[in-house]
């Protein structure tokens, strides 16, 4: 009950953390099934649509609910620390983010048990992901569930920007602000930006299917090319949403672990900002061959090229503030330093992409597969890990073992590297993605052989991690407040894991790196900006988690709406829209609710606080 | 300007290494790697160019890195703090402008690609018209200017400029020859696209469906069959041929004519577009694409054998395909073989 009522940023950090590693899960065992079917030619273990599912779920999954929901868990855990508040700006908001997310995440799941998963592939294609084509619900529920997450996702978006902009301590400027706040307040913008987009894709996807519309049916007057620019004006930028926040945690482990501050910290504030604006702009490159002309491709190809500059200038900025400095190989760091040089691999064949002459033969091959691997996985994944290592005591007070964290990294990072690697030279040998199986003799066999192998490999990497979390948890939560001893920002001067308030009182920031400019002066603690007075606290509601539950109703409503039932009053229920009504009637009485009943929730007194 | 292609020559070594090692890499008739025409050679040559810029930034990245690591790696006995630098001005504008120049070496020839790959042959004279329309999951191929339609095999004369005018019937598809040229999609109309190749060599190469387009997208597969300017003409000629061939058994042309000539067409029938054009099937490289065939039964089976694979279950061959099973159709397994010898034995003079 505590937890689904609470509005606390660090509850809803657990939370994100554990629904995104649950959903990572099913991602990940998705990959594993499509990794064996492709073991060999003409392998029989999965059938063809089984096959499209599984892709298009695994895509999806991974995308949209097992790594952003990692990152979020991430911002929540952390932003406010790192700022010096003593919560986000909209707690409730927060919350309602959480459920929304979880609910579109669920309903999108339920395909696998309700008549068929979608199977166009995550980026739904149309006319294949038309009723036409794709008669079961599957793509309904890709539409309506990710239609319900993506609600999430821009509530929480709006919430980190809300906060950094109005909640920094004083004396934080924006050039204060340590780098993981900045790359989040630039992906809150993307969000802000890109997720409207695929809204409104979403929306004109589901009227096609649902009421009959023809945007996209040619028949009808639509054009399919319609939805594939729709779609990359978000999910190029999408990208940007998914890599900027593990360049935020690398730009905190690497000055950690190496005792020296950012390198170049103002021209990384800059790239970030040119990375996300240049991220707008190349939505294109993944159209090259869909015809749209050498113009638009020349243009796209150059904007694309751009790109690699500001990425660039933060890879050599990490490595010179390795440079001079004493670096500590911890878990962490470990993975930061894995990520350097994989993330730069899928950063180089990017921009060979980016030459649409070339994109001609790499597009819709392995080649892209290996691509983006490298730079979700090899990139993202990898921040990741180094993120919830780093910040893991934090969170729950609780160390994670080094030993087992070691284990993780390597047998992880080999398993990634077989599993994607020799892809690049499957994709140039001829071999398309997405398809099921191939014929034997074209020297596809072996590399496909050791790619599965990876990818087991990476598995078992995996479930190393899950061991060290359950261990952990059962050690007693002793970790110290600054338990790296070398923490440079806000979130390591208050104790493991924080108390409810955070910050007893706001204390007073006096340049970058705010905790380790107090301890080069000789300090143990931070100045605080403020007496010790009562604190404001928002209260726990149920409210949030209700209207999500409201929403998810009404999706299923409206999906169903025009299927005829075996039994009569399951049909006239869900035929007039009652089921949606009802679902909406939820949602819209919670929001009454929240508008009429005020709610001044409660203070902790100092007597309290100097109890502890 | 001159500086960057100085850069570029200097490159020139390393690419040409490179590409005689990434050559080794994947069958002549499939591989990227192994361009067998003009198109593939300039996508090929980009792709050198770049791959080579990219492992000489590789190169530098991992250098630093390693030696970083090594170098820096903190001590048992390092307590003192080290200086804590704020950056470089000098050492971030060096490493701002040292990948822009990299990337206008790699955008200028990319940009002139573009171009050349822009300019299609569909008002060329010389050049043979293709009308290439994709299915679920067949590739049909008109020769517009002779009236000649046909499947699963594209037939070209080799050297010749072949333009091509792609649209499809139903999904999204995309139209790949790894080694002859890169791929282009097809839209349904009104989105028509419109490329070019040739292949200088006489051979076959392996084409393939590279967009996402229902259960048996990997089995959409075709062939590209270059032959000489006169072995050209005569195959136009007997597909031209008028009369549309039947079995011999009465009975099995009647059941040939009404069960199977409802969609597919041979000889001078009129083409529904409903499924591939058989004239001269017997003379084909597979049977659906994906059923090579080979009498050697190196890397397949001999006609025949293929088609009676087909016809017995073409649900189990290509999942999702669009043609009923011929036993819903009513025919018994003898007029199935009979009708796969018919076929096997339906070949072009
Ligand atoms: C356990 C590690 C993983 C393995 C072994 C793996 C493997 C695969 C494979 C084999 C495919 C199908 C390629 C094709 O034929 O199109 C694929 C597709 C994909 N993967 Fe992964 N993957 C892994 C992790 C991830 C992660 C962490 C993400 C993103 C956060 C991700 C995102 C995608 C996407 C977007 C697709 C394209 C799906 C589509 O074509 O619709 N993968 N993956
Ligand atoms: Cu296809």
């Amino acid at each position: 009950m505590d937890w689904i009522t609470t509005v606390d940023h660090k509850k809803i950090a657990i939370l994100y953390l554990w629904a995104g590693g649950i959903f990572f899960g099913i991602g990940g065992l998705e990959a594993i099934l499509i990794r064996i079917q492709l073991i060999k030619p003409m392998n029989t273990f999965l059938d063809a649509q089984t096959f499209n599912e599984l892709i298009t779920m695994h895509g999806t999954t991974m995308i949209f609910l097992g790594v952003m929901p990692v990152i979020f868990a991430l911002m929540n855990a952390v932003i406010p620390l790192q700022i010096g508040a003593r919560d986000v700006a909209f707690p409730f908001l927060n919350a309602l983010g959480f459920w929304t997310f979880l609910f579109g995440g669920i309903l999108l799941n339920l395909s696998w048990v309700m008549g068929g998963a979608p199977d166009a592939g995550w980026t739904a294609y149309t006319p294949l992901s038309s009723t036409g084509y794709s008669p079961t619900h599957g793509v309904d529920f890709y539409t309506i569930g990710l239609q319900i997450a993506g609600l999430g996702t821009l509530i929480g978006g709006i919430n980190f920007l809300a906060t950094i902009i109005t909640m920094r301590a004083p004396g934080m400027s924006f050039m204060r602000m340590p780098m993981f706040a900045w790359t989040t307040f630039i992906t809150s913008a993307i969000i802000l930006f890109a997720f409207p987009a695929i809204t409104v894709g979403l929306v004109l996807l589901t009227f096609d299917r649902i009421l009959d519309a023809n945007f996209f049916n040619v028949a009808g007057g639509g054009n399919p090319v319609l939805w594939q620019h729709i779609f990359w004006i978000f999910g190029h930028p999408e990208v940007y949403i998914l890599i900027l926040p593990a360049f935020g945690v690398i730009s905190e482990v690497i000055p950690t672990f190496s005792r020296k501050r950012l390198f170049g910290y103002s021209s990384m504030v800059f790239a970030t900002i040119l990375i996300a604006f240049l991220g707008f702009m190349v939505w294109a490159h993944h159209m090259f061959t869909t015809g749209l002309g050498p113009v638009a491709n020349a243009l796209f190809s150059v904007s694309t090229m751009l790109i690699a500059v500001p990425t660039g200038i933060k890879i050599f900025n990490w490595l010179f503030t390795m440079w001079g400095g004493q670096v500590r190989f911890t878990t962490p760091n470990l993975f930061a330093a894995g990520f350097i040089p994989t993330f730069t691999m899928g950063g180089v064949t990017g921009v060979m992409l980016a030459s649409a002459p070339a994109d001609f033969q790499f597009h819709d091959t392995y080649f892209v597969v290996a691509h983006f691997h490298y730079v979700i996985v090899g990139g993202l994944v990898l921040g990741l890990f180094a993120g919830l290592h780093y910040w893991w005591p934090k969170m729950f007070g609780r160390m994670l073992s080094e030993t087992l964290g070691k284990w993780t990294f390597w047998t992880f990072i080999i398993g990634f590297h077989l599993t994607f690697f020799v892809q690049h030279f499957l994709g140039l040998m001829g071999m398309q993605r997405r398809v099921f199986t191939y014929l034997p003799n074209q020297q596809f066999d072996l590399l496909n052989l050791v790619s599965t192998i990876g990818a087991m490999l990476m598995g078992v990497g995996m479930l190393i991690f899950l061991t060290n979390i359950f261990l952990t948890s059962r050690r007693p939560a002793d970790a110290a407040d600054d338990p790296w001893e070398d923490g440079r920002t806000l979130e390591w001067t208050i104790p493991s894991p924080p108390p409810e308030y955070n910050f007893k009182q706001t204390p007073l920031v006096r340049g970058l790196d705010a905790f380790w400019k107090e301890k080069m002066a000789g300090h143990k603690a931070m100045t605080p900006s403020e007496p010790v007075g009562s604190i404001h606290m928002p209260s726990a509601t149920i409210l949030p988690f209700l209207m999500s539950v409201g929403i998810f109703i009404a999706g299923l409503g409206f999906m169903f709406s025009r299927d005829e039932f075996s039994s009569s009053i399951m049909s006239f229920l869900f035929n007039n829209y009652i089921v949606t009504a009802l679902g909406l009637l939820i949602t819209f009485g919670s929001m009454l609710m929240r508008s009429l009943f005020d709610d001044p929730g409660w203070h902790i007194e100092p007597e309290e606080l100097e109890g502890r | 300007m001159m500086k960057t292609w100085q850069a570029g020559k200097r490159l020139l070594p390393m690419t040409a290494a490179l590409g005689l090692i990434l050559a080794g890499c994947g069958r002549e008739d499939l591989s990227v790697l192994r361009p067998q025409g003009p198109a593939a050679e300039s996508s090929f040559a980009l792709m050198k160019l770049s791959i080579s810029i990219m492992i000489v930034v590789l190169l530098v990245v991992f250098s630093i890195a390693a030696y970083v690591w090594i170098r820096f790696r903190r001590k048992p006995d390092q307590n003192e703090i080290p200086k804590q630098v704020e950056g470089s001005f000098k050492l971030e504008v060096l490493w701002t402008v040292i990948p822009l120049i990299l990337v206008v070496v790699l955008a200028v020839p990319t940009v002139k690609a573009v171009f050349a790959a822009g300019n299609d042959h569909s008002d060329d004279k010389d050049a043979i018209k293709v009308k290439v329309t994709g299915h679920q999951y067949w590739w049909e191929f008109e020769y517009t200017d002779y009236g000649v339609t046909t499947a699963q095999d594209l037939v070209i004369p080799a050297g010749k400029d072949i333009a091509f005018e792609l649209s499809t019937k139903d999904v999204l598809h995309s139209f790949w020859v790894p080694s002859l040229s890169g791929k282009m999609d097809t839209n349904p109309d009104g989105t028509v696209n419109r490329f070019s190749f040739s292949a200088p060599n006489e051979g076959v190469y392996r084409g393939k469906c590279a967009e996402l387009c229902g259960p048996s997208h990997g089995f959409m597969e075709f062939k590209v069959k270059s032959v000489s300017s006169t072995a050209f003409e005569e195959w136009l000629a007997s597909m031209k041929a008028p009369d549309s061939v039947l079995p011999d058994d009465p009975a099995l042309a009647e059941t040939f004519k009404s069960q199977c000539l409802t969609c597919h067409a041979t000889g001078s029938m009129q083409d529904l577009s409903q499924a591939p054009n058989l004239t001269g099937i017997g003379s084909r490289e597979s049977v659906a694409g994906i059923l090579l065939n080979d009498d050697t039964r190196v890397d397949g089976a001999p006609v025949e054998e293929n088609l009676k694979t087909w016809l017995h279950d073409p649900q189990s061959v290509k999942p999702g395909n669009k043609m009923p099973d011929p036993k819903d159709l009513g025919l018994s397994d003898e007029e199935i073989d009979g009708i796969a010898e018919f076929l096997a034995g339906y070949t072009l003079d």
